[in-house]
């Protein structure tokens, strides 16, 4: 950008004589229409550049550093040491694996059903916009004021689901302190606020597909839910693994509703026994309640290589299911 | 909900509303199936279960902490709502954290609405050198994870002596990658080349352009943006929750300390919950219809 402006021959100094203006008239158009774009994009990237760009690379320098949260200015060079030392503490193998199974239990139920209430809400309906609005309230609800709600209602003594359970002979669920149970909550609470919202990503999609090929379909004798296999969901694929990736981020990154869901002290180590610490809580707990900055980066970092892996997998995973179609 | 169901009968088209002329139901029954009694059934099952935990969070806060930690658990409201909001307005600093939390909301909202048109416009509808890439680059920082910043972030941030304070959870947010995309997206469509060429032929230089021709048609998606944005932000947890405290929290900030025994009336928790989510839901009530259309309509495209 600095170069166009410096390039271009300064601007006429006559006041008002005809062609001097026209000259300098032209000149800040073409200024103008070649400068304004990178005026117009310079803040978007400006802001990322200062605020995420710059620290994910700092971030990576810090996880080479011993630094303590009190004097952060002191910073100890100690190479691979946090790497080393995170890869070898139980905690944190323990803390991938519940990050992985809260993310499937939260992934997999959340996705299918939003995929079956996007074919619902594809029906001609009375009332559409309003089922629409109402499967979509959940995602209006605070991460906070959801996980507070389901708290209470997992609650062991007088929760309403262990009423409920209860209520049809099962005996009571010890919802935080029983591993997977704690982790099926959890998840129930992602559940809940997401699958309004993928199911209209998925209604969108669906409603995108050109009709012929389900006439096409119904020509041939596909019933409805051969057509729902064979036309819908080869026709919104792409949007189910814009999905699918969304979810994942979603799932890596999973923070509020176990540190919300343990109440206090409990919910930062992720239950007394760390039985639902996510890698989240374990970034906070090593950078905010153990002080140690350095080893917090170390979390943050190798969260984001596993987020890469996967995605290389998922690309090469498809690309050999295309391969093999073909 | 009603009024609409006693009315959709008279109208043309379906209450979704999308499609202008009518088409012959045969050539319609390949692909939009009259819902029948089933998927009524399993569609107010799906609302039932998105709207109680919304309903009983309001039944909660309405009790006390007596009748709401008895089992069975009530079903039905109780007279203490009010008494109970108050107390979360001013016991658990749920008030600060309203009035915080519309401050970074909007300003963030605001701040990414408009950063997303213009960014949105110049990848729409401006030639310029590097256009494909910058835009891919744009599109590769959704990849990003919010975790990576937030150890500098917080170092940069103490540093600014802004620990503790607003504008440190404002700036990191200030712009959206999938603002700019939505934006781009919306007006690639929805503003005619002409238009703009047109303005030029008239002199008009780009912020002009901008101004009077790009804003104008830009309008109806920033207003779906920034009620999205503005959702998003006000829900933004792990960011404000390592560089905010309870003296000068955002509502989710505060909620979390509620569940952690800053507050014991369980009834008084749920009002703060509530209180916490109200603003969005009004905006639901007001503007859900359109939401739902604006999230629909970034995921065709995107």
């Amino acid at each position: 950008m600095a170069s166009h402006t410096s390039s271009a021959p300064p601007p006429a100094a006559d006041k008002n004589a005809g062609p001097g203006a026209d000259r300098r008239a032209g000149l800040l158009h073409r200024l103008d229409v070649r400068g304004a774009p990178y005026a117009f994009v310079v803040p978007f990237f400006a802001v990322f550049a200062a605020f995420s760009f710059y620290p994910l690379v700092y971030t990576a320098w810090i996880s080479l550093h011993d630094v303590d949260l009190a004097t952060m200015d002191i910073m100890e060079w100690v190479a691979f040491d946090n790497y080393t030392d995170l890869l070898t503490d139980e905690r944190f193998w323990n803390a991938l694996l519940n990050t992985v199974t809260i993310g499937v239990f939260s992934t997999v139920p959340q996705l299918l059903m939003a995929l079956g209430l996007a074919h619902l809400l594809n029906y001609r309906l009375r009332g559409s916009t309003f089922f629409r609005v109402a499967a979509l309230t959940p995602y209006a609800t605070s991460v906070g004021a959801a996980a507070l709600v389901f708290t209470m209602l997992f609650e062991r003594d007088f929760g309403m689901i262990n009423w409920a359970l209860g209520a049809v002979g099962f005996g009571e669920i010890d919802w935080e302190n029983h591993k997977w149970a704690a982790q099926l909550a959890i998840s129930s609470i992602v559940i809940w606020r997401w699958t309004g919202y993928n199911a209209l990503l998925y209604l969108a999609a669906m409603q995108a597909i050109p009709r012929d090929r389900f006439e096409a379909a119904a020509i041939d004798g596909a019933s409805r839910w051969q057509q729902f296999l064979k036309v819908t969901i080869p026709g919104i694929r792409p949007t189910i693994v814009f999905t699918i990736v969304l979810s994942t981020i979603g799932a890596t990154q999973l923070f509020g509703e176990p540190l919300i869901f343990g109440q206090g002290p409990n919910g930062i180590s992720g239950g007394a026994d760390n039985q639902y610490q996510t890698l989240g809580l374990l970034l906070y707990e090593e950078g905010w309640k153990f002080y140690h900055m350095g080893r917090a980066a170390t979390v943050a970092w190798v969260m984001f290589m596993l987020l890469i892996i996967v995605f290389v997998l998922q690309r090469l995973l498809s690309r050999w299911r295309s391969a093999r179609t073909s | 909900m009603t009024t609409e169901t006693l009315r959709a009968p008279r109208l043309e088209t379906p209450p979704g509303g999308r499609r202008g002329p009518r088409l012959p139901v045969r050539i319609r029954a390949g692909r939009q199936h009259h819902a029948g009694p089933v998927a009524y059934i399993l569609l107010g099952i799906a609302t039932l279960a998105s709207l109680f935990p919304l309903y009983w969070t309001m039944v909660a806060a309405s009790t006390d902490n007596t009748r709401v930690t008895q089992s069975p658990p009530p079903f039905l409201p109780g007279p203490n709502l009010f008494e109970n909001l108050g107390k979360a307005w001013t016991d658990a600093a749920m008030g600060r954290a309203m009035i915080n939390s519309m401050i970074v909301a909007g300003a963030i909202a605001t701040s990414t609405v408009l950063f997303a048109t213009l960014a949105g416009f110049a990848f729409a509808k401006l030639r310029f050198k590097g256009r494909n890439v910058l835009l891919m680059l744009v599109i590769g920082t959704m990849m990003v994870p919010p975790q990576l910043a937030v150890v500098p972030l917080f170092m940069m941030m103490t540093e600014l002596g802004w620990g503790q304070k607003l504008p440190a959870v404002i700036f990191p947010t200030l712009v959206s990658a999938v603002g700019v995309f939505f934006m781009r997206q919306y007006l690639s469509d929805a503003l005619p080349d002409e238009l703009v060429e047109a303005g030029r032929v008239d002199g008009a230089h780009s912020l002009r352009i901008f101004w009077s021709i790009v804003l104008p048609v830009a309008r109806p998606a920033m207003a779906v943006l920034f009620m999205i944005t503005f959702v998003h932000a006000w829900n933004d947890f792990f960011w404000p929750y390592i560089v905010l405290d309870m003296t000068n929290p955002t509502v989710p900030v505060a909620l979390t300390q509620l569940s952690a025994g800053y507050v014991r009336d369980q009834s008084v928790i749920m009002a703060g919950a509530l209180l916490g989510t109200l603003p969005l839901l009004v905006m639901f009530v007001v503007f859900g219809r359109r939401i739902v259309g604006g999230i629909m309509q970034g995921a065709v495209k995107g």
